[in-house]
């Protein structure tokens, strides 16, 4: 692809103007970076609108750890435990998602029943609609699920778990799914993450010919053994774009956070920046490094496995 | 064997099932339930004291909500409520400035990297990584880059601006309530008022100023997508066509303008509603931005929906704004999804 000649410009002024274009975009592009890091690494001592273009004069991580452990004179809270809970609620959805994404495109693709034709743009419409559309009975349902639990969890959190016991107590009170606690969030983000995982393991699947299905009836496999011998083992390039479109998706998420946990506890890391950028008594600096905290999980993927990413965007161009 | 087979199909069916149940009751049920609730008169829940968000908690449809005359909640959206009329207006203009601007970069960035670029990757990964951040963190940072400032001194790019020594530069931003519209004495004006047109001569089809700091950000996040597409789309044409064009005599811009550009246009179809539909969807942005903005300047129908909503309990007339900016994405993105699953059928 890339061997393949290109025009030559003859004007050597034309290329100049070429980069000139290219760089002046990318200095538009990594401004916020640079104010974003910028800012962070600043000491309190540096910090200042007015200098706020100026080269910090080492890296001090004064607004960072700020906007990490809060600040208890002015009764801020952290942002660690917020990370922390977008860690744990990005993870499970994130596998659930592409497990049962990667199902969901086999069925479709190696099994096509009656009605499979309706079935898959039925579902694809999903990933379109704007979530407003769905939210008021997603609240309403969520809440109402919770009231019917609530005995049974009140009931798991009394209960004195022996040490070795904690982490089942841990699970159960973390990802029970209902209003206000992660596992309530992990559900919702699976269900309306399966039109894009079902997709794209749809499409990956579609190129792999019938023959190798065929052959692994002739052997004797059925539907779990061909998904499980066949299918599965040549998976892992669709499960690592789903699993990082997943895994973006997810961590950047704000809406359905902002409705389905109500408490700081629980509230993913969007949610929190979101009330730390709109409170008057947060300094811009600690406002910048929350964000740079944010960003940085995404972006870390982003650097290390780009190429994925891109083949994310544009396998399932059908999505923004 | 056949037995077997069958019995393989109906597993088939049944790891499928839990998934289709899922998107049959939260996707097109809970759009239907939102339906019904967008026809009720239903916005009598109490407030529940020291909540500031959500004030649902507890309160499972706590009173029966009313029927109301057929309609009513989107007859007075489409032609009473002043905030939702003026959230149209900046939709279109978001959703026209946005879409525009991440063409034209895109497609401008695309092809200049198609010219052999040294550090093309470099590039690239420049270009595309906003859209592997939140569209929150875009907007805290965006608020600051673009706040104007007070008395005591200017920050963000307007500081920039000052230092490089273009004051004329700098600009109230988000903050700038003035809307552009077509004065109605001006020649234009006049000539629309003698038509009968003199309605758009008013501030309601006019641009407001605070928006486009909005849309300036979406660009950041989103162009990259667009230049990704597009160069995707460029490389995919083959060079035998160039050097045929070539051959016939056509320099370089004439290639681009005849044979270029017309095979990237199912590109710019796809990245049209692509963009589209998350323009008229946005609200994490203005959310995190802006909010409302000055006199309602930077608000969309989706933050007034959540606004209405979740801190005012209107949710009657939030299920309406809700229903009206589904249609609104069906009517772009439905025929897209059937003409994209029928060429697969052909294929």
């Amino acid at each position: 692809m890339n061997t393949r000649p290109r025009p030559k410009f003859k004007f050597r002024p034309a290329r100049i103007a070429t980069y000139a274009v290219l760089i002046a975009a990318a200095i538009f592009y990594l401004l916020p970076v640079y104010i974003l890091l910028a800012t962070s690494l600043k000491s309190y001592a540096e910090v200042n609108l007015a200098t706020m273009w100026s080269l910090p004069g080492g890296i001090h991580l004064d607004s960072f750890l700020q906007a990490w452990n809060g600040d208890p004179s002015k009764g801020t809270l952290g942002l660690s435990n917020n990370f922390m809970n977008s860690i744990k609620l990005a993870i499970p959805a994130t596998l659930l998602s592409a497990m049962l994404g990667s199902l969901n495109g086999y069925v479709l693709s190696k099994w096509k029943f009656r009605g499979a034709n309706i079935v898959f743009p039925a579902l694809l419409f999903g990933m379109f609609i704007p979530y407003q559309s769905v939210l008021i009975p997603l609240v309403q349902t969520m809440q109402g699920w919770g009231q019917m639990i609530k005995p049974w969890l009140e009931t798991v959190i009394a209960w004195q778990a022996p040490v070795y016991l904690g982490w089942l107590k841990w699970l159960i009170t973390t990802y029970t799914p209902a209003y206000g606690t992660i596992g309530g969030l992990v559900l919702i983000h699976v269900i309306y993450g399966i039109p894009i995982t079902t997709l794209i393991f749809r499409n990956y699947y579609a190129e792999i010919p019938d023959e190798l299905v065929e052959a692994g009836k002739i052997d004797g496999a059925g539907f779990t053994g061909i998904y499980r011998y066949i299918l599965f083992p040549i998976s892992m390039p669709a499960f690592v774009v789903v699993i990082i479109w997943q895994f973006q998706s997810v961590w950047n998420e704000f809406l359905f956070a902002t409705v389905i946990t109500n408490k700081a506890e629980v509230q993913p890391i969007t949610v929190a920046l979101n009330n730390l950028a709109g409170s008057f008594i947060v300094e811009w600096n600690v406002q910048m490094a929350g964000a740079l905290m944010a960003a940085l999980p995404t972006l870390l993927i982003f650097i290390v496995l780009g190429r994925y990413f891109m083949r994310g965007l544009l396998a399932g161009s059908l999505k923004g | 064997m056949r037995l077997r087979f069958n019995s393989d199909r109906l597993l088939a069916i049944l790891f499928i099932t839990p998934s289709i149940i899922a998107v049959l009751i939260f996707v097109y049920g809970f759009i239907g339930w939102t339906s019904l609730a967008s026809l009720l008169k239903w916005d009598n829940i109490a407030r529940i004291p020291g909540l500031k968000c959500c004030p649902l908690e507890g309160s499972l449809l706590p009173q029966v909500p009313q029927a109301d005359p057929l309609l009513n909640n989107y007859i007075r959206l489409l032609t009473t409520d002043q905030r939702f009329q003026t959230d149209l207006r900046n939709t279109v203009v978001f959703t026209l400035c946005f879409i525009v601007a991440c063409l034209a970069m895109g497609l401008i960035l695309a092809i200049l990297l198609d010219q052999k670029i040294k550090g093309e990757g470099i590039f690239r990964g420049i270009y595309l990584f906003p859209m592997a951040v939140s569209f929150i963190v875009t907007g805290v940072v965006w608020r600051w880059l673009l706040n104007p400032g007070n008395q005591s001194g200017a920050v963000g790019v307007n500081l920039l601006f000052e230092k490089l020594g273009l004051p004329f530069l700098k600009s109230a931003w988000y903050t700038n309530p003035d809307v552009w519209f077509i004065s109605p004495s001006s020649t234009v004006g006049t000539f629309l008022g003698n038509i009968g047109l003199d309605f758009l001569t008013t501030a309601k089809f006019g641009i407001p100023l605070a928006i486009l700091s909005v849309v300036l950000a979406a660009t950041w996040q989103m162009s990259g997508y667009t230049m990704a597409l597009y160069l995707a789309g460029l490389r995919g044409i083959p060079e035998e066509l160039r050097e045929a064009a070539r051959v016939d005599g056509a320099n370089e811009l004439q290639i681009y303008r005849h044979i270029i550009m017309p095979l990237l246009q199912p590109i710019t179809l796809s990245a049209v509603i692509i963009l589209g539909h998350i323009s008229l969807k946005i609200f994490d942005l203005v959310s995190a931005m802006t909010g409302p903005g000055p006199a309602f300047a930077t608000d969309v129908p989706a933050y007034y929906m959540f606004d209405t909503v979740f801190r005012g309990n209107h949710f009657a007339r939030g299920a309406a704004i809700a229903i009206i900016l589904l249609l609104s994405v069906a009517v772009l993105v439905v025929p897209y999804l059937i003409n994209s699953i029928r060429t697969e059928v052909h294929q």
